[in-house]
């Protein structure tokens, strides 16, 4: 449902930017000039090229597509243009000069603006005592006040400067930092991935924003890897995959699996849902019900559900509904009451991780950094997190590091994770890769049963890819998998089965074929009940 | 402008590095020190540094060196592991004092049975009083969520107290003339620790503290429960995940420091010290914490800071006697050392970098 609905929101973002487009062609002449140009960047770190020969550029009153992966090379890039890193080699220009940023506030000089995706702002602080101690010569704060209230009156950015930070949404929080950016009056504005932390409705905002921005002449920078988002609202993309550009085009004219396509080089995978067969009940969980484990968490209340061999069950619903919950206690991080959790008959409601294991359920937790992954452990070691009794690399309690570092070969091979070898330490790996990890990890200890919560989140297309494969894969051979997701896309694409969980409660499933996003959409608003009335 | 930029992952040549510019560091400034006091430097630094393994007295001081070294070997072994999962024990100095007090009293009640079973029973009840006083803050942890720190601490100042009592009342020696003190037990063939090999100082407790190092690195480095321990300590979630349960850890690292303490202890009190008093405890417990450190919680780094510091213990007191050098000089290299160590700490997990003033 969130994912149709920014659909359509952006479709009719499309139509007003296209008005807005044929206004400024009409109105004002565009230079031919470029704002900015790269030619020939390079940078390298120990053991990574990160960038090789980018060169690219941005014209005014353009907003400029950066597509590519996760660890394709856009960060980089970026902060060589915001002065955060030095370039190796290559050049570029802003405004037919030189630019040769030594810090961001050399770049912010020459009229680089740039909003991150992570945001630096004190919370204890009102706006526009936030804005007053990003610039370098503050204006008295009611001078301050009424130029922030004018900008965001101008642009469409509501914002009160008297506030503070504490009391602002992740979206409001957005328009400081973008608010902070347009006063300085950027010739070239950088936007980081900035509608993950966005409502629909927000992101919405925010382009007629940039629109506006970009029909004064202003170059806009938009780094994402949301295809849709960049189909609708770009005029111009450059693709950049391990470091280089591949490729530069017109995003309208293509379709989104083109792109993708583009991004990851080759075709996207198609994923083959076909040779399953429902086989005989594997997991069953009954009454399980578990106090919230501290203030933030949520309880679960009478959970019930049958898993059969073959079969993947998605369960739906946003984050924060008792996903993590769920997720250990089927793990045995949290041990539940007894009964409560059976695999083939053998009640592993008191036993905790390890026993599960040898049993056969195997699960893959959401956060890969600190919780399905050890950061500063290698690859090599990670693998001893999970897989020591199942692959035998560890036997009578003594580690064998070479069959650790064998598995951990196999999954790098198996599961195409990039990376320099299996002595890298996890935090090293970028998100996509180290969740392909993760999940093969798991994967290729032949489960029963393998439970996973959000396995592409932050990840890249191709590596959603693979992993979605990976899953499908694996209940064909006769396993059962539950994913838990917020993605509906991906749920209706892998699962057999679907259930809400909605405030730690999990509706009772449907067949997903033929599920519509309208019944969805009432399955996860709390409406139960209707389901088991039309079944 | 100087900046500090973070690494990727810890450095490991600074991790070997940083001991050694800690130590250098210390010397400079404590000869800057006894240089304001009126000495000279390069002398006294000499004294504590070089004389007691090479000076004119070398052969009454070596053997002091192992003596010295053991029980804060044997400590540090037990600590780093608590160290490396995130579990405190700041109270190894009550868990070898009542580790003693355990040991001896099986001594003292069998007196004047001789068997040569003895002494492995006074080991065992010495490693048994430190793991029950270990697991003291262990159990409170786990069933209050008290902090270990605090109450292994306080534990520190009890066991002080039932050692006085100890040595003024139940322990106190028959014949001992009303003086407080226990029985000497270096004259009771059974319960003694001798020294094994003459002329060395090498007692019982520095076979123990050699074993110690070893089983440690075992652990450590090729026993699951070793990797879950390390786990814990950077991601504890993981741990959990990897099926860890956080109280097992703490009980098992806290009984297992405080028993290696209570062993230190009772090769103590059977070997050097001979006799239960209430200065049973001289400090080997809080020493022993800054051994760890400087040791990088490394079975190998344990055994050579703990000889380091063996040697400023030794040095203190030759300065002490030679050059009048005050008593708590010994105290002020410890304290530097684990200032410069935790200050030069910085270096192995940021890079510094100079950068022109834009």
């Amino acid at each position: 449902m969130y994912r149709s609905l920014t659909k359509q929101c952006n479709c009719a973002g499309r139509d007003l930017r296209d008005k807005q487009v044929k206004d400024l062609t009409k109105g004002t002449e565009l230079t031919d000039m470029p704002v900015f140009r790269a030619e020939g960047l390079g940078k390298s770190y120990p053991g990574v090229r990160a960038n090789d020969d980018v060169s690219f550029h941005v014209m005014p009153g353009e907003i400029h597509a950066l597509l590519g992966e996760n660890g394709a090379g856009k960060s980089t890039l970026v902060k060589m243009i915001y002065g955060l890193v030095r370039p190796d080699d290559g050049r570029m220009t802003l405004g037919g000069a030189a630019h040769v940023p030594s810090d961001p506030r050399a770049a912010r000089a020459a009229g680089v603006a740039m909003v991150f995706q992570h945001f630096s702002l004190f919370d204890a602080l009102t706006v526009a005592e936030n804005i007053a101690l990003g610039m370098e010569n503050p204006p008295p704060r009611r001078e301050l006040s009424a130029r922030i209230t004018k900008v965001s009156h101008d642009f469409g950015l509501p914002l009160n400067p008297a506030r503070r930070i504490v009391t602002l949404s992740a979206g409001e929080r957005q328009r400081v930092e973008i608010i902070r950016c347009l006063l300085q009056n950027p010739r070239l504005l950088i936007m980081d991935e900035p509608t993950s932390v966005l409502t629909p409705q927000e992101a919405e905002l925010l382009f007629a924003t940039l629109r506006k921005l970009a029909a004064q002449g202003t170059a806009i920078l938009y780094i994402s890897h949301k295809l849709d988002e960049i189909r609708s609202h770009c005029d111009r993309a450059t693709i950049l995959r391990h470091g280089r550009v591949v490729d530069s085009c017109d995003p309208r004219a293509h379709s989104a699996r083109d792109l993708a396509a583009m991004m990851v080089g080759g075709q996207m995978r198609q994923i083959d849902r076909s040779g399953r067969q429902p086989g005989a009940v594997l997991l069953e969980v009954r009454a399980l019900s578990q106090p919230a484990p501290n203030a933030e968490g949520t309880a679960l209340k009478d959970i019930a559900l049958t898993l059969r061999a073959g079969e993947i069950l998605g369960i739906g619903g946003v984050a924060g509904n008792g996903q993590e919950e769920l997720l250990a206690a089927l793990s045995g991080e949290v041990r539940s009451a007894p009964g409560t959790v059976t695999l083939e008959g053998a009640d592993l409601s008191a036993t905790g991780p390890e026993p599960r294991r040898i049993a056969g359920l195997l699960a893959a937790p959401e956060d890969r950094l600190g919780h399905a992954a050890v950061p500063d452990f290698s690859l090599t070691e990670n693998t001893l997190l999970t897989a020591g009794s199942r692959k035998s690399l560890v036997r009578g309690g003594l580690i064998d590091h070479k069959a650790a570092r064998d598995y951990a070969l196999a999954v790098i091979e198996g599961f195409d994770v990039r990376t320099p070898g299996p002595h890298v330490a996890a935090r090293a790996l970028s998100g996509g890769n180290l969740q392909k990890f993760v999940i093969g990890r798991e994967v290729m200890q032949n489960p029963r049963v393998l439970v996973v919560n959000q396995p592409t989140w932050g990840v890249d297309a191709g590596a959603a890819a693979a992993v979605r494969q990976s899953l499908l894969d694996l209940a064909r051979q006769g396993a059962g998998v539950i994913v838990i997701s917020q993605d509906l896309d991906e749920l209706l694409e892998l699962s057999d089965r679907f259930c809400a969980l909605n405030e730690g409660r999990l509706s009772p499933p449907v067949p997903t074929d033929g599920l519509t996003l309208d019944r969805i959409g009432l399955m996860l608003g709390g409406a139960h009940g209707m389901e088991e009335a039309h079944l | 402008m100087i900046t500090l930029i973070p690494r990727q992952s810890a450095s490991t040549g600074w991790q070997i590095a940083t001991p050694v510019m800690a130590v250098l560091a210390t010397m400079v400034t404590g000869g800057l020190l006894f240089a304001l006091l009126g000495h000279d430097p390069v002398a006294a630094i000499r004294t504590i540094f070089w004389d007691p393994l090479f000076g004119p007295a070398a052969s009454y001081s070596r053997p002091q060196l192992l003596i010295k070294a053991a029980p804060l070997i044997l400590i540090a072994s037990g600590l780093a592991i608590g160290f490396r999962a995130g579990i405190w024990n700041i109270g190894a100095e009550g868990q070898y004092i009542i580790g003693g007090l355990t040991g001896a009293a099986v001594a003292l009640a069998l007196y004047p049975l001789e068997a040569w079973w003895l002494f492995p029973l006074m080991v065992a009840a010495g490693l048994a009083g430190g793991w029950a006083w270990g697991m003291i803050p262990a159990m409170l942890r786990n069933w209050f969520g008290a902090s270990e720190i605090l109450v292994s601490l306080m534990l520190v100042y009890v066991a002080q107290r039932v050692a006085a009592w100890m040595a003024f009342g139940p322990m106190r020696n028959p014949q001992g003339m009303g003086f407080p003190g226990s029985r000497n037990l270096q004259q009771y063939p059974s319960a003694a620790n001798p020294e094994l090999i003459a002329g060395t100082g090498a007692h019982w407790g520095v076979v123990a503290a050699a074993a110690a190092v070893l089983a440690t690195w075992f652990l450590m480095s090729r026993h699951i429960r070793g990797f879950h321990i390390r786990a814990a300590g950077t991601a504890p979630r993981a741990a959990r995940f990897a099926g860890v349960r956080p109280q097992t850890l703490v009980a098992f690292c806290l009984g297992l420091s405080g028993a290696l303490a209570g062993a230190a202890g009772l090769f103590e009190v059977a070997g050097p010290a001979g006799q239960v008093t209430d200065k049973l405890g001289v400090g080997y417990g809080f020493t022993a914490i800054i051994v760890a450190f400087l040791g990088r919680l490394h079975p190998v780094g344990i055994l050579l800071a703990g000889l380091l510091l063996a040697l400023t213990y030794i040095g203190g007191e030759l300065a002490q006697m030679t050059m009048a050098l005050p008593a708590a000089t010994v105290q002020v290299f410890q304290g530097m050392l684990l200032f410069f160590l935790l200050g030069f700490d910085l270096l192995t997990r940021f890079q510094i970098r100079r950068r022109a003033r834009a």
